[in-house]
C-alpha cells in the first residue's frame, strides 16, 4: 500500500534520513519507533508531501508520490495526523472537522461528522468552542476526528499519545484499534513501545535517521536489544 | 486635498457660537453642535472608505503576515481604471465596480501567484521589499502614462442627496458608506460560510495543519492577496466621483489604511470596520478644528498613541 524506498532527506541540504526503506500493507497496522530526533517526524512529512526527498522513492497503491504536493498526497487517501496536532485555533471544533473534508471526503461530509461525533462524543458538546481553547488531549481528538473526516485510507499517526495522561493514552490505544477495526491501515509513529508493539503487526525502529531494526511486532517485543535501549532492561 | 469636499457641502448650523474654546493653550474655533455632529457625520462616511481600504490591508497581513506596501499604488491604479472607464466608455463610476472589481481579484492573484510568491521563496522580509519595490514601478508607470495631473470623475448626481437634518449627505457618501458596508458583510459572510474562506483563516494561523488538509497554501495567499486588491478597486470605485485621482494618490490612503490597522488590531476584521470609523471621524474633526492641513495631525497622534500604549490595537491579539 505504501512503499517507501532508500529515502533520503533533511533540511536545507543537511540531511537527517539516511536511506530508510519500509512497508505498510492493506489494512496493517504497523509502528515506527526511535528516540527523540531519530528522524520519525522527518520521515512522515516527506511522506506527506511538506517537504521535498533528496532522493529515493515513495509510492501510494502503486502511484509514485516521491516529492508530490500535499494535496496530491491528501487527495490520494494518505493522511497525516502530525505530532502537535496543528489544529486551526481560530477556528470552531465544527469547522477544523469540517476542513478535514476539504480536498478529501467532500461529499460525504455529514456522514463523516456523525461518525466522528460518534468515537468523540466530547468533541460534539464542545462544536462551538474555538479549537485553541481545547484542552491538550481534546486538540488530539480533534486532530484524529479531523483526519477521519478526510477519509483516508493509511492515516499516519505521529505521537498521538504525546502529552496525554495514562488514562487518554490508553483511550487512544483503544480507539487506534477501534479504527484499525473499520479496515483502515495505520502507521503509527510512538514513544510508547510496549503499548505499540503490542497493538501493531509490524515494527520499524528508527536510530539516527536509519532503520535500526525491523520486524514482526510480537517478536520485537522480545528483542533483547530493543530491551536494552528503549525499556531499559 | 479634495476631501473637505465632505465638510464643504451645506450644513445645518456653520455659525460659531460666540465663546472660544481653548486646548492647551491655544484658542479653538467654536462651533455650534450640529456643525460638529455634521462633520462627524461626513467623517463616518469618509471613514467606511478608509475601512475597506484597510480591510483589505489587514486581510493580506492577517494570512501572508506582511504589509503590502503596494497597497496604496493599487488603489491608484484602480482609480484610474474607474477614470479612463469613464472618460473613454462613459461608464458610470459605481457600475464599473461590477468590472474593477473581479479585475483588481485577478490583477492581485496574479500578481501574488506569479511575481511576489515566486521572488521572494516565503521569506518574510524579502515579500515586504517586493511589493515595496512594486509600489514604486507602479506609481513611475502611472507617472510616465498619465503625467502627474489630477483627473476626476464627474457624475451628475455628485451633489444631490438627502437632508439628513443635521447636515446633507451627498449620493457619493452614501454610496460610499452603503458599499462599504456592504461589501465587509459579503466578506465576512465569504470568511465563514465559504470552504475557500475557512480555508484562508486556516492558513492564517496553521499553515502546516492546512497543508495536512490539503489546502494548496499558493493559492490561498494568491486568492487573499486577489481579495485585499479587489478590496482597494471596490474602494477606487466608491471614492472616484469624490476624490481626483493622480500617480500620488495611493500615499495617503494608505498611510491611514494602516493606521486604521494598526489601530483596530493587525489583522482583525472588525478592527478594520471600527478603525475606519473611529479615524474618519477623528479626522474631519480634526479639520473642523484645527484647519485643512493640520487636521490629519490628529491621525497621526493616534497613530503614535497607539504604539505607545495599545501596540496590540483594539481588538488585537497579544503577541503569540
Ligand atoms: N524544520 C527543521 N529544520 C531543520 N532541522 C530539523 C527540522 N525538523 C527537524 N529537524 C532535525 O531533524 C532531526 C530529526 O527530527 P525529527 O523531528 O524527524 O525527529 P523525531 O524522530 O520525530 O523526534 P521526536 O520523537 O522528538 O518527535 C533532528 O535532529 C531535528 O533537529
Ligand atoms: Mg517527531
Amino acid at each position: 500500500m505504501l512503499e517507501v524506498r532508500d529515502l533520503h532527506a533533511g533540511y536545507d541540504g543537511v540531511e537527517v534520513l539516511h536511506g530508510i526503506s519500509l512497508q505498510v500493507k492493506p489494512g496493517e497496522i504497523v509502528a515506527v519507533l526511535g528516540s527523540n530526533g531519530a528522524g520519525k517526524s522527518t520521515l512522515n512529512n516527506n511522506i506527506s508531501g511538506l517537504y521535498r526527498p533528496f532522493a529515493g522513492a515513495i509510492a501510494f497503491e502503486g502511484t509514485d508520490i516521491t516529492g508530490a504536493s500535499s494535496e496530491r498526497v491528501v487527495e490520494l487517501g494518505l493522511v497525516q495526523v502530525p505530532e502537535g496536532r496543528c489544529v486551526f485555533p481560530n477556528m470552531t471544533v465544527r469547522e477544523n472537522l469540517e476542513l478535514g473534508g476539504y480536498r478529501r471526503g467532500r461529499e460525504h461530509r455529514a456522514q463523516n461528522l456523525e461518525r466522528v461525533t460518534e468515537v468523540f462524543p466530547r468533541l460534539e458538546e464542545r462544536f462551538a468552542q474555538l479549537a485553541g481553547t481545547l484542552s491538550g488531549g481534546e486538540q488530539q481528538m480533534l486532530a484524529i476526528g479531523r483526519g477521519i473526516m478526510t477519509e483516508p485510507r493509511l492515516l499516519i499517526l505521529d505521537e498521538p499519545s504525546l502529552g496525554l495522561s495514562p488514562i487518554l493514552v490508553d483511550e487512544m490505544f483503544a480507539l487506534i484499534r477501534q479504527l484499525h477495526g473499520q479496515g483502515l491501515a495505520i502507521l503509527l509513529v510512538e514513544q510508547n513501545v510496549v503499548q505499540s508493539l503490542t497493538l501493531a503487526d509490524r515494527a520499524y525502529v528508527m536510530e539516527n535517521g536509519t532503520i535500526a531494526l525491523s520486524g514482526m511486532a510480537a517478536s520485537l517485543l522480545e528483542n533483547p536489544d530493543l530491551k536494552r535501549s528503549y525499556l531499559g532492561m | 486635498m479634495d476631501g473637505a469636499a465632505a465638510t464643504a457641502v451645506p450644513s445645518a448650523g456653520l455659525l460659531p457660537f460666540g465663546d472660544k474654546m481653548e486646548f492647551l493653550g491655544i484658542d479653538l474655533p467654536s462651533y455650534s453642535w450640529a456643525t460638529v455632529f455634521g462633520s462627524a457625520i461626513s467623517g463616518v462616511f469618509l471613514g467606511a472608505v478608509y475601512a475597506l481600504v484597510a480591510l483589505g490591508l489587514t486581510l493580506i497581513y492577517g494570512v501572508l503576515h506582511i504589509i503590502n506596501f503596494a497597497h496604496g499604488s493599487l488603489l491608484m491604479l484602480a482609480m484610474f481604471a474607474v477614470y479612463f472607464l469613464w472618460k473613454l466608455l462613459g461608464i458610470d463610476p459605481y457600475v464599473a465596480m461590477l468590472i474593477v472589481v473581479p479585475g483588481g481579484f485577478l490583477f492581485g492573484y496574479g500578481l501574488q501567484r506569479l511575481i511576489i510568491g515566486q521572488s521572494s521563496h516565503g521569506r518574510d522580509e524579502i515579500i515586504l521589499l517586493v511589493t515595496l519595490g512594486i509600489a514604486i514601478v507602479i506609481e513611475n508607470a502611472a507617472l510616465f502614462a498619465f503625467s502627474a495631473d489630477e483627473r476626476l470623475v464627474q457624475v451628475p448626481y455628485d451633489m444631490d442627496g438627502i437632508d439628513l437634518g443635521v447636515t446633507y449627505a451627498v449620493y457619493p457618501e452614501l454610496a460610499a458608506l452603503g458599499g462599504s458596508l456592504l461589501i465587509t458583510l459579503l466578506l465576512w459572510l465569504f470568511m465563514t460560510r465559504t470552504d475557500t474562506g475557512k480555508a484562508i483563516r486556516a492558513v492564517a494561523k496553521e499553515r502546516r495543519g492546512a497543508r495536512l488538509v490539503g489546502i494548496n497554501v499558493d493559492h490561498i495567499f494568491a486568492i487573499s492577496f486577489g481579495i485585499g486588491t479587489a478590496c482597494v478597486a471596490a474602494a477606487a470605485s466608491l471614492l472616484a466621483a469624490t476624490y481626483p485621482v493622480h500617480p500620488q494618490f495611493g500615499y495617503l490612503f494608505v498611510l491611514i489604511a494602516f493606521t486604521i490597522v494598526v489601530l483596530g488590531g493587525m489583522g482583525s476584521f472588525v478592527g478594520a470596520l471600527v478603525g475606519g470609523f473611529i479615524i474618519g471621524i477623528t479626522e474631519q474633526l480634526g479639520r473642523l478644528y484645527l484647519g485643512e492641513s493640520l487636521g490629519l495631525i490628529t491621525i497621526s497622534a493616534i497613530f503614535i498613541l497607539i504604539l505607545l500604549f495599545r501596540p496590540t490595537g483594539l481588538f488585537g491579539q497579544r503577541v503569540r
